[in-house]
């Protein structure tokens, strides 16, 4: 019994622990923004990593993402007599959700576990340390930077999703199946308002915040999380760990969100 | 003994339930060589670290300069380490980034000097260190000895009143070994700064030492020349003699 109630107790110090690391590191990532002078190169080659590198990751998935809904909807719309909501039906499921979330997940596979491993590695080999005894603040020098870039890049590439998205439905369900094409934008026209475009984008900055701070603050913690192990085996731990919490927050995020932008 | 300029005052630091330090005190006096040694383990590197501020002790003083720097702020102790010059055990290169690049980044991040005069800086510091021609490599591309040098011209750009060597010899051949002591001999010439150097390079790195403190089994002694050491009368330390230098370092003092 005794046992039990101590291990209690060590997780909750653990995880008190834990979130007032990670609580501090958003504070000191978001407040590097604002600090003078400016990192503008060392942000653009972070949106260029994160951002326009993704571009064709994103062009497939989203080209058939579109399509994969053209499809489905199509033959679920003709059930019921409707297939000129088709453009409706696609535009708002991309702008409200696949779009923000698909893209979110996509960015956090590819860039954000690149950012921790990175970060993860640089704390291992002393190079974090290395930096703070040149007295140079890490967080100016790279954690900020790559706040930044992703807060910059999530809402375009969430933008550029939906567009090709709409375009991918378009081709399936005009292209393929006959939809009439000007049924479908002239359904989409009169369904999207300003709200559903707003509510997308504010999405996609959350989840860009919580893709960043996940995924380079797990690494930037890599040698103080429990359970990971040291060297190699604790980055590639610490890795997947922050794919996985980034991807679940993520989710969480959007269901919170949605309930209260709807 | 000429000023102290670190001090270590009843510091304890411990992980979870083991203690590494317990009570230590030591004196690093300017100007001078201080070698601090002892087998892996026992607390060395955690003693680096706590001069530097990467890690606080969980109580006593550390003082640099004079300024207790146990409690204090990021922005101050960022400022106390502008007296700092490290060399890292594994080097600690920043990876992603060229030997030049490496070496420029402490002028281009703390001075305001343009880019030529960094340029120039850079260079005539490499040059001195034999790193001509290999300044577009990067750090994967280097040895280990030259992977060093960099190390120690990135650390020696701003002129450091104090440099701190963690095992600078570790992983290296003895050739390369002689050849990084050289070049901090040189150095310490040149730029007359503090040291301490952080070893279990024994003997040879105490013929670098005004100073030894050996570090064993959490307990810190101070010594005036490594030959204290031989003579000390402490069983401890006998044993540790015995031990870490037995028949190669008498038989040095023999010759």
């Amino acid at each position: 019994m005794i046992r039990y109630l101590e291990k209690i107790g060590r997780n909750t110090i653990w995880f008190l622990e834990d979130t007032g690391r990670m609580g501090s590191f958003l504070v000191l990532g978001l407040g590097g923004i604002f600090k003078r002078p400016f990192r503008f190169s060392a942000t653009i080659r972070q949106v260029r990593l994160i951002g326009a590198n993704s571009f064709w990751v994103i062009f497939f998935i989203a080209g058939f993402t579109g399509m994969v809904l053209g499809l489905q909807g199509f033959y679920t719309l003709r059930k019921f007599g409707s297939e000129g909501l088709l453009g409706s039906a696609v535009s708002l499921s991309l702008i409200r959700e696949l779009g923000p979330v698909l893209t979110a997940l996509m960015v956090t596979g590819r860039a954000g576990s690149a950012m921790c491993a990175e970060i993860g590695i640089m704390r291992n080999s002393e190079q974090l340390d290395a930096l703070e005894c040149m007295a140079i603040d890490p967080f100016r020098y790279l954690i900020t930077p790559k706040f930044l870039a992703t807060l910059i890049s999530v809402p375009i590439l969430t933008l550029y999703f939906n567009v090709v998205g709409i375009f991918g439905g378009y081709l399936a369900g005009c292209g393929l199946l006959g939809v009439n094409p000007g049924a479908y934008w002239s359904g989409m026209e009169q369904s999207v308002v300003n709200q559903d475009i707003n509510m997308g984008i504010i999405k996609s900055f959350v989840f860009a915040l919580v893709i960043v701070w996940v995924c380079a603050g797990r690494g930037y913690f890599v040698h103080v999380i429990r359970g990971a192990g040291f060297g190699a085996e604790g980055v590639s731990k610490v890795t997947t760990q922050a794919v996985v919490l980034s991807s679940i927050a993520i989710l969480i995020c959007d269901y919170l969100l949605t309930a209260i932008l709807l | 003994m000429s000023q102290a300029v670190i001090q270590f005052k009843d510091v304890v630091k411990s992980f979870g339930k083991q203690i590494i330090l317990d009570r230590v005190n030591l004196t690093i006096p300017a100007g001078k060589t201080t070698v601090i040694a002892g087998p892996s383990g026992q607390g060395k590197s955690v003693t680096m670290k706590l001069i530097l501020g990467l890690l606080r002790p969980d109580s006593g003083q550390i003082l640099v300069g004079g300024q207790d720097i146990s409690k204090m702020r990021a922005k101050a102790l960022n400022g106390v380490r502008t007296k700092f010059g490290v060399l890292f055990q594994g080097s600690a290169l920043l990876d992603s980034l060229t030997v030049f690049a490496n070496v420029a980044l402490p002028l281009e991040e703390r001075t305001k000097l343009g880019s030529e005069e960094i340029r120039a800086k850079v260079l005539a510091t490499l040059a001195q260190l034999g790193l001509t021609g290999h300044e577009g490599k990067y750090p994967a591309q280097l040895s280990g000895g030259m992977r060093k040098r960099v190390g120690l011209a990135r650390a020696l750009m701003l002129h450091p009143e104090i440099m701190l060597f963690d095992e600078p010899t570790t992983g290296l051949d003895p050739e390369n070994s002689l050849e990084i002591y050289k070049l901090f001999l040189e150095t310490q010439e040149k730029f007359g700064y503090t040291s301490v150097i952080v070893s279990h390079d024994i003997p040879k790195v105490f013929n670098l030492a005004d100073q030894v403190i050996l570090v064993n089994k959490g307990k810190f002694s101070t010594f005036a020349s490594p030959e204290d050491i031989q003579q000390s009368e402490l069983p401890e330390i006998q044993a540790f003699v015995q031990y870490t230098m037995g028949k190669l370092y008498l038989s040095r003092e023999m010759e």
